[in-house]
Protein backbone atom coordinates (compact mmCIF):
# COMPACT_ATOMS: atom_id res chain seq x y z
CA UNK A 1 0.00 0.00 0.00
CA UNK A 2 2.77 2.01 0.77
CA UNK A 3 4.79 1.24 -2.10
CA UNK A 4 1.31 2.48 -4.06
CA UNK A 5 0.99 5.31 -2.60
CA UNK A 6 4.42 6.49 -2.91
CA UNK A 7 4.45 5.66 -6.97
CA UNK A 8 1.36 7.81 -7.09
CA UNK A 9 3.05 10.89 -5.78
CA UNK A 10 6.17 10.06 -7.75
CA UNK A 11 3.86 9.62 -11.51
CA UNK A 12 0.52 11.42 -11.02
CA UNK A 13 -0.30 14.12 -8.08
CA UNK A 14 2.78 16.61 -7.14
CA UNK A 15 5.23 14.15 -9.45
CA UNK A 16 5.26 13.50 -13.38
CA UNK A 17 1.56 14.05 -14.50
CA UNK A 18 0.65 17.10 -12.17
CA UNK A 19 4.15 19.15 -12.60
CA UNK A 20 4.31 18.56 -16.25
CA UNK A 21 0.67 20.04 -16.80
CA UNK A 22 1.05 22.99 -15.13
CA UNK A 23 4.90 23.29 -16.08
CA UNK A 24 3.44 22.97 -19.96
CA UNK A 25 0.61 26.20 -18.74
CA UNK A 26 3.15 28.07 -17.27
CA UNK A 27 5.07 27.98 -20.84
CA UNK A 28 2.15 28.89 -22.88
CA UNK A 29 2.25 31.89 -20.10
CA UNK A 30 5.26 32.45 -20.98
CA UNK A 31 4.74 32.58 -24.73
CA UNK A 32 1.68 34.45 -24.44
CA UNK A 33 3.06 37.12 -22.63
CA UNK A 34 6.29 37.34 -24.49
CA UNK A 35 3.84 37.67 -27.80
CA UNK A 36 1.72 40.71 -26.13
CA UNK A 37 4.87 42.37 -25.45
CA UNK A 38 6.08 41.92 -29.29
CA UNK A 39 2.12 43.28 -29.45
CA UNK A 40 1.22 39.99 -31.15
CA UNK A 41 -1.62 37.54 -30.63
CA UNK A 42 0.50 34.60 -29.68
CA UNK A 43 -0.80 30.58 -29.42
CA UNK A 44 -3.68 29.13 -28.23
CA UNK A 45 -3.28 27.50 -24.31
CA UNK A 46 -2.64 23.98 -25.38
CA UNK A 47 -0.09 25.02 -27.83
CA UNK A 48 2.72 22.99 -25.62
CA UNK A 49 0.41 20.10 -25.36
CA UNK A 50 -0.04 19.82 -28.87
CA UNK A 51 4.11 20.31 -29.78
CA UNK A 52 4.51 17.53 -27.39
CA UNK A 53 1.94 15.12 -28.95
CA UNK A 54 3.35 16.04 -32.68
CA UNK A 55 7.11 15.15 -31.40
CA UNK A 56 5.78 12.28 -29.96
CA UNK A 57 5.13 11.32 -33.37
CA UNK A 58 8.09 12.32 -35.22
CA UNK A 59 10.44 10.36 -36.44
CA UNK A 60 13.39 9.74 -34.12
CA UNK A 61 17.12 10.12 -35.97
CA UNK A 62 20.02 8.87 -34.47
CA UNK A 63 22.59 10.40 -35.82
CA UNK A 64 25.62 8.11 -37.49
CA UNK A 65 28.39 7.07 -34.65
CA UNK A 66 26.28 8.57 -31.36
CA UNK A 67 26.68 6.62 -28.27
CA UNK A 68 24.00 4.91 -26.66
CA UNK A 69 23.89 7.65 -24.66
CA UNK A 70 22.32 10.01 -27.29
CA UNK A 71 19.06 8.25 -26.24
CA UNK A 72 18.98 7.90 -22.27
CA UNK A 73 19.86 11.08 -21.28
CA UNK A 74 17.10 12.58 -21.46
CA UNK A 75 15.16 10.09 -19.56
CA UNK A 76 17.90 10.74 -17.11
CA UNK A 77 17.31 14.35 -16.76
CA UNK A 78 13.57 13.67 -16.46
CA UNK A 79 13.34 10.89 -14.03
CA UNK A 80 15.60 13.25 -11.49
CA UNK A 81 13.68 15.96 -11.92
CA UNK A 82 10.37 14.52 -11.68
CA UNK A 83 11.73 13.13 -8.49
CA UNK A 84 12.74 16.26 -7.13
CA UNK A 85 8.75 17.65 -7.91
CA UNK A 86 7.09 15.24 -6.23
CA UNK A 87 9.66 15.72 -2.82
CA UNK A 88 8.88 19.56 -2.86
CA UNK A 89 5.22 18.99 -3.37
CA UNK A 90 5.03 16.46 -0.82
CA UNK A 91 6.67 18.46 1.33
CA UNK A 92 4.72 21.27 1.09
CA UNK A 93 1.16 18.76 1.51
CA UNK A 94 3.02 18.07 5.16
CA UNK A 95 6.08 19.35 6.25
CA UNK A 96 7.10 16.94 8.87
CA UNK A 97 7.11 13.90 6.46
CA UNK A 98 10.56 14.49 5.15
CA UNK A 99 14.21 13.12 5.98
CA UNK A 100 17.19 15.07 7.09
CA UNK A 101 19.40 16.03 4.31
CA UNK A 102 16.65 16.25 1.60
CA UNK A 103 17.44 19.56 0.78
CA UNK A 104 20.94 18.39 -0.25
CA UNK A 105 19.58 15.90 -2.33
CA UNK A 106 17.17 18.42 -4.13
CA UNK A 107 19.82 20.55 -4.88
CA UNK A 108 21.72 17.84 -6.24
CA UNK A 109 19.01 16.34 -8.35
CA UNK A 110 18.55 19.76 -9.70
CA UNK A 111 22.04 19.83 -11.12
CA UNK A 112 21.18 16.57 -12.86
CA UNK A 113 18.82 17.92 -15.90
CA UNK A 114 22.12 19.77 -17.02
CA UNK A 115 24.12 17.30 -16.67
CA UNK A 116 22.06 15.32 -19.18
CA UNK A 117 21.83 17.96 -21.63
CA UNK A 118 25.45 18.00 -21.62
CA UNK A 119 25.66 13.76 -21.91
CA UNK A 120 23.19 14.15 -24.96
CA UNK A 121 24.82 16.75 -26.45
CA UNK A 122 28.21 14.96 -26.48
CA UNK A 123 27.69 11.73 -27.21
CA UNK A 124 25.26 13.20 -31.07
CA UNK A 125 29.06 13.95 -32.52
CA UNK A 126 27.74 17.06 -33.99
CA UNK A 127 30.23 20.56 -33.72
CA UNK A 128 27.55 23.03 -32.92
CA UNK A 129 26.59 20.47 -30.19
CA UNK A 130 29.61 20.31 -28.59
CA UNK A 131 30.04 24.60 -28.70
CA UNK A 132 26.43 24.41 -26.81
CA UNK A 133 27.40 21.74 -24.20
CA UNK A 134 30.70 23.66 -23.57
CA UNK A 135 29.01 26.42 -22.42
CA UNK A 136 26.65 24.77 -20.69
CA UNK A 137 29.22 22.91 -18.47
CA UNK A 138 30.56 26.71 -17.87
CA UNK A 139 27.37 28.03 -17.00
CA UNK A 140 26.26 25.31 -14.73
CA UNK A 141 29.91 26.12 -13.34
CA UNK A 142 29.04 29.74 -12.93
CA UNK A 143 25.80 29.38 -11.17
CA UNK A 144 26.24 26.47 -8.80
CA UNK A 145 28.46 28.34 -6.58
CA UNK A 146 26.40 31.78 -6.21
CA UNK A 147 22.94 29.39 -6.01
CA UNK A 148 24.15 27.15 -2.99
CA UNK A 149 25.53 29.97 -1.13
CA UNK A 150 22.27 31.75 -1.46
CA UNK A 151 20.68 28.30 -0.13
CA UNK A 152 23.25 28.29 2.72
CA UNK A 153 21.92 31.56 3.98
CA UNK A 154 18.45 30.08 3.87
CA UNK A 155 19.69 26.94 6.00
CA UNK A 156 21.72 29.52 8.33
CA UNK A 157 18.33 31.64 8.60
CA UNK A 158 16.41 28.31 9.38
CA UNK A 159 18.26 27.77 12.50
CA UNK A 160 20.86 25.19 10.77
CA UNK A 161 18.58 22.58 9.49
CA UNK A 162 18.77 20.72 5.99
CA UNK A 163 15.59 19.52 6.06
CA UNK A 164 12.42 20.96 3.59
CA UNK A 165 10.60 20.35 5.89
CA UNK A 166 11.71 22.21 9.24
CA UNK A 167 12.70 24.94 6.70
CA UNK A 168 9.14 25.73 5.86
CA UNK A 169 8.28 24.96 9.91
CA UNK A 170 10.43 27.82 10.90
CA UNK A 171 8.84 30.29 8.06
CA UNK A 172 5.33 29.17 9.32
CA UNK A 173 6.83 29.94 13.38
CA UNK A 174 9.34 32.93 12.14
CA UNK A 175 7.84 34.63 9.03
CA UNK A 176 9.43 34.63 5.79
CA UNK A 177 13.28 34.09 5.07
CA UNK A 178 12.92 37.19 2.27
CA UNK A 179 11.59 39.34 5.08
CA UNK A 180 15.17 40.14 6.42
CA UNK A 181 18.31 41.77 4.52
CA UNK A 182 20.01 38.41 3.60
CA UNK A 183 16.66 36.58 3.02
CA UNK A 184 16.62 39.27 0.33
CA UNK A 185 20.01 39.38 -0.75
CA UNK A 186 20.13 35.42 -1.52
CA UNK A 187 16.30 35.81 -3.18
CA UNK A 188 17.56 38.36 -5.84
CA UNK A 189 20.50 36.12 -6.28
CA UNK A 190 18.40 33.18 -6.76
CA UNK A 191 16.21 34.61 -9.20
CA UNK A 192 19.20 35.10 -11.72
CA UNK A 193 20.06 31.73 -11.10
CA UNK A 194 17.07 30.39 -11.76
CA UNK A 195 17.04 32.63 -14.89
CA UNK A 196 20.30 30.23 -15.70
CA UNK A 197 19.03 27.00 -14.81
CA UNK A 198 16.00 27.41 -17.44
CA UNK A 199 18.19 28.37 -19.70
CA UNK A 200 16.53 31.97 -20.40
CA UNK A 201 17.34 34.94 -22.13
CA UNK A 202 20.13 35.83 -21.54
CA UNK A 203 21.58 33.15 -20.65
CA UNK A 204 20.56 30.90 -23.15
CA UNK A 205 23.81 31.12 -25.24
CA UNK A 206 23.81 27.12 -24.77
CA UNK A 207 20.57 26.60 -26.57
CA UNK A 208 21.20 29.95 -29.18
CA UNK A 209 18.70 29.37 -31.69
CA UNK A 210 19.96 32.46 -33.80
CA UNK A 211 23.78 31.55 -33.18
CA UNK A 212 24.08 27.84 -32.92
CA UNK A 213 21.04 26.57 -33.85
CA UNK A 214 19.56 24.79 -30.88
CA UNK A 215 22.95 23.93 -29.55
CA UNK A 216 22.70 21.17 -27.02
CA UNK A 217 19.58 20.02 -28.82
CA UNK A 218 20.73 20.52 -32.77
CA UNK A 219 20.56 16.52 -33.09
CA UNK A 220 17.07 15.87 -31.32
CA UNK A 221 14.08 14.65 -33.19
CA UNK A 222 10.89 13.25 -31.68
CA UNK A 223 10.12 11.14 -29.03
CA UNK A 224 13.43 12.50 -26.97
CA UNK A 225 13.43 16.16 -28.30
CA UNK A 226 9.57 15.73 -26.61
CA UNK A 227 11.32 14.37 -23.33
CA UNK A 228 13.86 17.54 -23.21
CA UNK A 229 10.77 19.69 -24.03
CA UNK A 230 8.73 18.34 -21.20
CA UNK A 231 11.68 18.33 -18.82
CA UNK A 232 12.37 22.16 -19.38
CA UNK A 233 8.54 22.79 -18.66
CA UNK A 234 9.20 20.76 -15.33
CA UNK A 235 12.09 22.78 -14.18
CA UNK A 236 9.83 25.86 -14.85
CA UNK A 237 7.34 24.44 -12.36
CA UNK A 238 10.36 23.04 -9.74
CA UNK A 239 12.15 26.00 -10.20
CA UNK A 240 9.81 28.89 -8.44
CA UNK A 241 7.97 26.27 -6.49
CA UNK A 242 12.07 25.55 -4.78
CA UNK A 243 12.16 29.26 -4.26
CA UNK A 244 8.66 29.91 -2.54
CA UNK A 245 9.56 27.15 -0.35
CA UNK A 246 12.82 28.45 0.45
CA UNK A 247 11.84 32.04 0.47
CA UNK A 248 8.30 32.86 0.61
CA UNK A 249 7.21 29.73 3.06
CA UNK A 250 5.32 31.76 5.29
CA UNK A 251 1.82 31.00 3.87
CA UNK A 252 1.46 27.72 1.76
CA UNK A 253 -1.96 27.75 1.81
CA UNK A 254 -3.22 26.80 -2.44
CA UNK A 255 -4.45 30.15 -3.39
CA UNK A 256 -1.09 32.34 -1.95
CA UNK A 257 1.05 29.50 -3.54
CA UNK A 258 -0.03 30.22 -7.15
CA UNK A 259 0.06 34.15 -6.57
CA UNK A 260 3.56 33.40 -5.52
CA UNK A 261 4.02 31.03 -8.13
CA UNK A 262 2.49 33.72 -10.95
CA UNK A 263 4.60 36.59 -9.42
CA UNK A 264 7.94 34.60 -10.01
CA UNK A 265 6.67 33.89 -13.34
CA UNK A 266 6.53 37.37 -14.70
CA UNK A 267 9.16 38.14 -12.77
CA UNK A 268 11.13 35.83 -15.19
CA UNK A 269 9.15 36.32 -18.28
CA UNK A 270 10.23 40.43 -17.09
CA UNK A 271 14.06 39.41 -17.23
CA UNK A 272 13.30 37.41 -20.48
CA UNK A 273 11.76 39.75 -22.68
CA UNK A 274 13.76 42.72 -21.46
CA UNK A 275 17.62 41.70 -21.60
CA UNK A 276 20.09 40.45 -24.62
CA UNK A 277 21.80 36.88 -24.57
CA UNK A 278 25.32 37.90 -22.87
CA UNK A 279 28.46 35.74 -23.91
CA UNK A 280 29.16 32.95 -22.26
CA UNK A 281 32.05 34.52 -20.23
CA UNK A 282 30.01 37.59 -19.50
CA UNK A 283 27.86 35.12 -17.71
CA UNK A 284 30.91 33.56 -15.75
CA UNK A 285 32.09 37.19 -14.96
CA UNK A 286 28.53 37.74 -13.66
CA UNK A 287 28.08 34.90 -11.50
CA UNK A 288 31.33 34.38 -10.19
CA UNK A 289 31.99 38.49 -9.80
CA UNK A 290 28.76 40.40 -8.33
CA UNK A 291 26.17 37.44 -7.74
CA UNK A 292 28.88 35.11 -5.47
CA UNK A 293 29.59 38.45 -3.96
CA UNK A 294 26.43 39.18 -3.06
CA UNK A 295 25.56 35.75 -1.66
CA UNK A 296 28.77 35.45 0.24
CA UNK A 297 27.57 39.10 1.91
CA UNK A 298 23.88 37.41 2.44
CA UNK A 299 26.05 34.57 4.31
CA UNK A 300 27.83 36.59 6.70
CA UNK A 301 24.56 39.01 7.94
CA UNK A 302 22.69 35.51 8.12
CA UNK A 303 25.90 34.26 10.76
CA UNK A 304 25.11 38.15 12.42
CA UNK A 305 21.15 37.43 12.55
CA UNK A 306 20.37 40.42 9.91
CA UNK B 1 -8.36 11.77 -38.91
CA UNK B 2 -5.77 10.08 -35.96
CA UNK B 3 -4.27 12.47 -33.17
CA UNK B 4 -0.77 12.51 -34.61
CA UNK B 5 -2.28 14.48 -37.94
CA UNK B 6 -3.95 16.92 -35.83
CA UNK B 7 -1.64 17.55 -33.48
CA UNK B 8 1.49 17.98 -36.76
CA UNK B 9 -1.49 20.58 -38.48
CA UNK B 10 -1.80 22.69 -35.05
CA UNK B 11 1.97 22.70 -34.61
CA UNK B 12 3.98 22.81 -37.94
CA UNK B 13 7.54 24.21 -37.12
CA UNK B 14 9.40 25.88 -40.17
CA UNK B 15 12.88 25.30 -41.50
CA UNK B 16 14.00 27.94 -43.43
CA UNK B 17 16.21 26.10 -46.69
CA UNK B 18 17.35 29.22 -48.66
CA UNK B 19 18.93 27.65 -51.77
CA UNK B 20 20.48 30.51 -53.77
CA UNK B 21 17.76 32.87 -53.45
CA UNK B 22 17.78 36.85 -54.20
CA UNK B 23 16.63 37.30 -50.38
CA UNK B 24 13.54 39.35 -51.17
CA UNK B 25 11.41 36.02 -50.36
CA UNK B 26 13.21 35.60 -47.59
CA UNK B 27 12.12 38.67 -45.99
CA UNK B 28 8.89 37.85 -47.21
CA UNK B 29 9.02 35.15 -44.77
CA UNK B 30 10.48 36.99 -41.88
CA UNK B 31 7.66 39.08 -42.12
CA UNK B 32 5.47 36.69 -41.61
CA UNK B 33 6.66 36.29 -37.93
CA UNK B 34 6.20 40.01 -37.48
CA UNK B 35 3.26 41.30 -35.38
CA UNK B 36 1.27 42.34 -38.59
CA UNK B 37 0.84 38.69 -39.69
CA UNK B 38 2.53 36.63 -36.83
CA UNK B 39 1.96 32.71 -37.60
CA UNK B 40 2.96 31.74 -33.98
CA UNK B 41 -0.81 32.33 -33.20
CA UNK B 42 -1.78 29.03 -35.80
CA UNK B 43 1.37 27.14 -33.57
CA UNK B 44 4.11 27.73 -36.27
CA UNK B 45 7.68 28.56 -35.06
CA UNK B 46 10.50 29.55 -37.30
CA UNK B 47 13.38 26.64 -35.55
CA UNK B 48 16.78 26.52 -36.59
CA UNK B 49 17.81 22.99 -36.60
CA UNK B 50 16.62 20.72 -39.12
CA UNK B 51 16.28 17.80 -36.70
CA UNK B 52 13.08 20.04 -35.09
CA UNK B 53 11.61 21.02 -38.69
CA UNK B 54 7.84 19.51 -39.73
CA UNK B 55 8.27 21.68 -42.83
CA UNK B 56 10.94 23.26 -45.38
CA UNK B 57 10.89 26.33 -46.98
CA UNK B 58 12.19 26.24 -49.75
CA UNK B 59 13.07 29.38 -51.79
CA UNK B 60 15.44 30.33 -54.83
CA UNK B 61 17.07 28.03 -57.95
CA UNK B 62 19.05 25.42 -56.44
CA UNK B 63 22.19 25.75 -58.10
CA UNK B 64 24.93 22.73 -58.80
CA UNK B 65 25.78 23.46 -55.32
CA UNK B 66 22.72 24.03 -53.24
CA UNK B 67 21.04 21.00 -55.18
CA UNK B 68 23.04 18.28 -53.60
CA UNK B 69 22.44 20.65 -50.20
CA UNK B 70 18.78 20.31 -50.68
CA UNK B 71 18.58 16.82 -50.89
CA UNK B 72 20.67 16.21 -47.87
CA UNK B 73 18.94 18.45 -45.75
CA UNK B 74 15.77 16.90 -46.51
CA UNK B 75 17.04 13.44 -45.85
CA UNK B 76 17.85 15.03 -42.11
CA UNK B 77 14.84 15.94 -41.49
CA UNK B 78 12.53 13.81 -39.33
CA UNK B 79 9.75 12.33 -41.28
CA UNK B 80 6.54 13.47 -41.23
CA UNK B 81 7.99 16.36 -42.86
CA UNK B 82 6.36 18.42 -45.84
CA UNK B 83 8.15 20.57 -48.18
CA UNK B 84 6.77 24.31 -49.59
CA UNK B 85 8.26 25.74 -52.39
CA UNK B 86 7.96 29.75 -51.94
CA UNK B 87 8.48 32.20 -55.30
CA UNK B 88 9.07 31.41 -58.83
CA UNK B 89 12.10 30.67 -58.77
CA UNK B 90 11.31 27.70 -56.61
CA UNK B 91 8.22 26.43 -58.08
CA UNK B 92 9.80 26.65 -61.63
CA UNK B 93 12.67 28.18 -62.93
CA UNK B 94 11.10 31.30 -64.90
CA UNK B 95 13.93 33.40 -66.40
CA UNK B 96 16.40 31.16 -65.31
CA UNK B 97 15.57 28.26 -66.84
CA UNK B 98 18.31 28.75 -69.77
CA UNK B 99 20.73 29.81 -67.03
CA UNK B 100 24.39 27.70 -67.15
CA UNK B 101 24.08 27.08 -63.82
CA UNK B 102 20.84 26.19 -63.06
CA UNK B 103 20.47 21.99 -63.09
CA UNK B 104 17.13 21.41 -62.42
CA UNK B 105 14.19 22.85 -60.29
CA UNK B 106 13.44 22.01 -56.58
CA UNK B 107 10.93 19.46 -57.63
CA UNK B 108 13.18 17.38 -59.33
CA UNK B 109 15.18 16.82 -56.09
CA UNK B 110 13.06 17.11 -53.39
CA UNK B 111 8.94 16.39 -53.59
CA UNK B 112 7.19 19.57 -52.97
CA UNK B 113 3.59 19.46 -51.30
CA UNK B 114 2.41 23.39 -51.88
CA UNK B 115 4.06 26.21 -54.53
CA UNK B 116 3.28 29.63 -53.44
CA UNK B 117 4.17 31.54 -56.37
CA UNK B 118 5.01 35.25 -56.73
CA UNK B 119 7.90 37.32 -56.89
CA UNK B 120 7.96 38.04 -53.80
CA UNK B 121 5.04 35.86 -52.71
CA UNK B 122 3.07 38.26 -50.10
CA UNK B 123 2.99 36.97 -46.88
CA UNK B 124 -1.03 36.71 -47.23
CA UNK B 125 -0.19 34.26 -49.71
CA UNK B 126 1.96 32.07 -48.15
CA UNK B 127 -0.59 31.92 -45.04
CA UNK B 128 -3.55 31.23 -47.79
CA UNK B 129 -0.66 28.12 -49.17
CA UNK B 130 -0.68 27.04 -45.85
CA UNK B 131 -4.19 26.67 -44.95
CA UNK B 132 -4.03 24.69 -47.94
CA UNK B 133 -1.01 22.64 -47.30
CA UNK B 134 -2.94 21.45 -43.74
CA UNK B 135 -6.74 21.09 -45.34
CA UNK B 136 -4.27 18.59 -47.75
CA UNK B 137 -3.09 16.65 -44.71
CA UNK B 138 -6.14 16.71 -43.62
CA UNK B 139 -7.27 14.66 -46.82
CA UNK B 140 -9.58 17.16 -47.85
Amino acid sequence: MKALINLFTYLIFPGFLFSACIGLIAGWVDRKVTARIHWRVGPPWYQNFVDIVKLLGKETIVPAGAKMTFLLAPYLGLLSLTLVAAALGSNILSPLEGFVGDLIVVLYLLVVPAVALIIGAASSRNPLASVGLSREMKLVLGYELPFILSVITVIIKSGITIQIGEIINHQINFGSNIASISGTLAFLVSIFCMQAKLGFVPFDASEAEQEIMGGVLIEYSGLPLAIFKVTKAILLYTMPLFLIILFMGKDLSPLFIIAKFVLLLVIIVLIKNTSPRVRIDQALRWFWGPMSFLASAAVILALLGK
Amino acid sequence: MNVKLKALTKSIWVFHAACSPCNNCDIEILDLLTPRFDIERLGMVLVGSVRHADALLVTGVPNYKTKERLKILYEQAPKPCVVIAIGNCSCGRVMFRDSYNSPCTVDEVIPVDVYIPGCPPKPEAMIAGVAKLINKLKGK
